[in-house]
């Protein structure tokens, strides 16, 4: 495959899975979790990699998983105890963001892993840094893991869907009829997590939680289905990928922040035009009844 | 025999302690009302008995053995206030979450279930409303949804948190005939209840709360001036005169 070939298909990846979690996540009013998330997990992949001095995949992965679940209790930890949930979101992911910083710049500074690459992403470097996978042949490592983490996801969005609607929904009323609220809630932290670093690579800490909130919230916008809403968000994922990367290519500049940006672009649009919720529905709307008016009028 | 048995119930919210010793028990095919001033613990005493809150001390039995085994006969209802109306799902699709304790892990919903989740919504007069988007629902149609929702459960034992809580007169007299052929059905309800014109219209028992039992037992008995002021202290501006 081409170098452009495999920087959107590993964008389209990102949007895939990013859309799909980010679906549930803003139903279940987590939006500031995966903001938090995004960079808590920067500690877990420098732990991880001052542990085993490698920036492979499973090793990232279980970094992210421990670092993600560790910032949800503490989150829930804290606002058990009395501190309010957003002050204490602020307070545990800015915290342990910090030390993934100091560590990163203290113990393991290197080309492989600097804190503008954490925030920022490369994804220009992704083609090259490749890995042989059978029947497949080369294939770039971060896609790879992408590729991996999105069939996660798919299968634990899938084999669960209905408690995730309903722990979604109403978690007292899937509580009382023996539903596990509470592990689902850490076992959908775990996928966002997940999701998160294996999108870090390419997008970094702060444009993956574009990805992971604003296709969903444009996505919501257009329907009222649950499922059709977390396709579209997948959807509107990838093409914010493709918009992104082309943007980035006419006006020579960071691939990354055009995607963020392509996912804004979405959104707004969604924001005009869906028919149920948008401004000029609405406004098309107001006109024609005002028009029907003025008929009844004329005819009287 | 008794369907429910609370015995020294004691629970707090956050540091400030919400029920006190509470203990009673309620007897199969009764229609309790749950009355007491804001901040009595009422909404409370449904989620502790439940275990949705935790309790400091004190035991709950339904049908003389613990929740855990007896989930499928005890159902809910929560405060229509509690969840988000717009989330991206429609009437019938509401109604047949009550089934999903019962459809199982790995499982998608069937035909058998849709049906059933269809005649609960028939039987709140509701069954127009079946692909609606429920942020379209006025508040007393979602009320019904709600119950409908509980109603497909086919549980024993319910608790309802205000169901008839800013509800047209409409929904407010569905409710209650539901209510009634639930009890004629052998089952049990408590709903928590605010009120007080129409508790003596509406339930055969009572249980008057403030942060402990200030009495419970038949309507009659209990629904009395003096009790009533006990249990809301000086903060009553309103009560029926008998």
């Amino acid at each position: 495959m081409t170098y452009t070939g495999w920087i959107l298909l590993t964008a389209s990846l990102v949007g895939l899975s990013c859309g799909i979690v980010g679906g549930f996540l803003i139903l279940r009013r987590m939006a500031m979790m995966a903001d938090a998330i995004s960079h808590t997990v920067l500690l877990g992949i420098v732990t991880a990699y001052l542990v085993t001095r490698e920036l492979s995949g499973p090793h990232m992965l279980i970094g992210a998983i421990i670092a993600g679940l560790l910032t949800a209790v503490l989150v829930q930890w804290f606002h058990s105890r009395g501190v309010q949930q957003d002050a204490s979101i602020g307070v545990v992911f800015t915290t342990l963001f910090a030390i993934g910083v100091i560590l990163i710049a203290t113990h393991v500074g290197n080309a492989h892993l600097d804190t503008k690459h954490a925030l920022m992403g490369e994804i220009t470097f992704v083609p090259w840094d490749v890995m042989h996978v059978p029947l497949l042949g080369e294939v770039p490592k971060a896609t790879f893991m992408l590729a991996a983490v999105l069939l996660v996801v798919v299968i634990v969005i899938l084999a669960f869907y209905k408690e995730w609607k309903i722990t979604s929904f109403d978690p007292a009323l899937a509580a009382s009829i023996g539903i596990p609220v509470v592990l689902l809630h850490y076992v959908f932290m775990s996928l966002v997590s997940i999701t998160t670093v294996a999108s870090f690579d390419a997008v970094g800490a702060i444009m993956v939680v574009a990805m992971l909130i604003t296709p969903a919230a444009a996505a919501y916008l257009w329907t009222d289905k649950l499922s059709i809403m977390l396709v579209l968000s997948g959807a509107f994922g990838v093409m914010s990928a493709f918009m992104g990367y082309y943007i980035a290519v006419w006006l020579d500049t960071s691939i990354s922040g055009s995607m963020a940006f392509a996912t804004g672009i979405v959104f707004v649009v969604s924001f005009l035009c869906s028919p149920k919720h948008g401004m000029l529905s609405r406004h098309v709307h107001r006109f024609g009844a005002r028009r029907s008016k003025e008929n009844i009028k004329g005819i009287s | 025999m008794s369907v429910l048995q609370v015995q020294d119930l004691n629970a707090s919210y956050r540091k400030n302690k919400v029920l006190h010793d509470v203990t009673f028990e309620v007897e199969q095919g009764s229609l309790t009302s749950i009355v007491g001033p804001n901040g009595a613990g009422k909404s409370t005493l449904l989620k502790v008995m439940l275990e949705l809150h935790p309790k400091l001390s004190g035991d709950v039995s339904f049908f003389g053995s613990s929740l855990s085994r007896m989930k499928t006969r005890v159902g809910y209802v929560p405060q229509r206030g509690s969840v988000d109306w717009d989330f991206p799902t429609d009437a019938l699709d509401v109604v047949m979450m009550g089934l999903y304790g019962q459809v199982g892990w790995f499982k998608r919903p069937n035909k058998h279930h849709k049906e059933k989740a269809m005649a609960s919504l028939d039987q709140m007069g509701m069954a127009d409303y079946a692909d609606r988007q429920i942020s379209q629902l006025s508040g007393g149609q979602q009320q019904r949804v709600f119950l409908a929702r509980a109603l497909v459960q086919n549980a024993d034992l319910y608790f309802m948190d205000e169901p008839l809580a800013g509800v047209d007169a409409a929904t407010e007299r569905a409710i209650m005939t539901t209510l009634n052929d639930l009890k004629m059905a052998g089952k049990t309800v408590m709903v928590v209840h605010h009120d007080l014109q129409t508790v003596e219209d509406y339930f055969d028992h009572v249980l008057l709360l403030n942060r402990t039992v200030i009495a419970h037992g038949k309507t009659e008995d209990v629904f009395t001036k003096e009790q009533v002021y006990r249990a809301y202290g000086g903060s009553l501006r309103w009560m029926k005169e008998a």
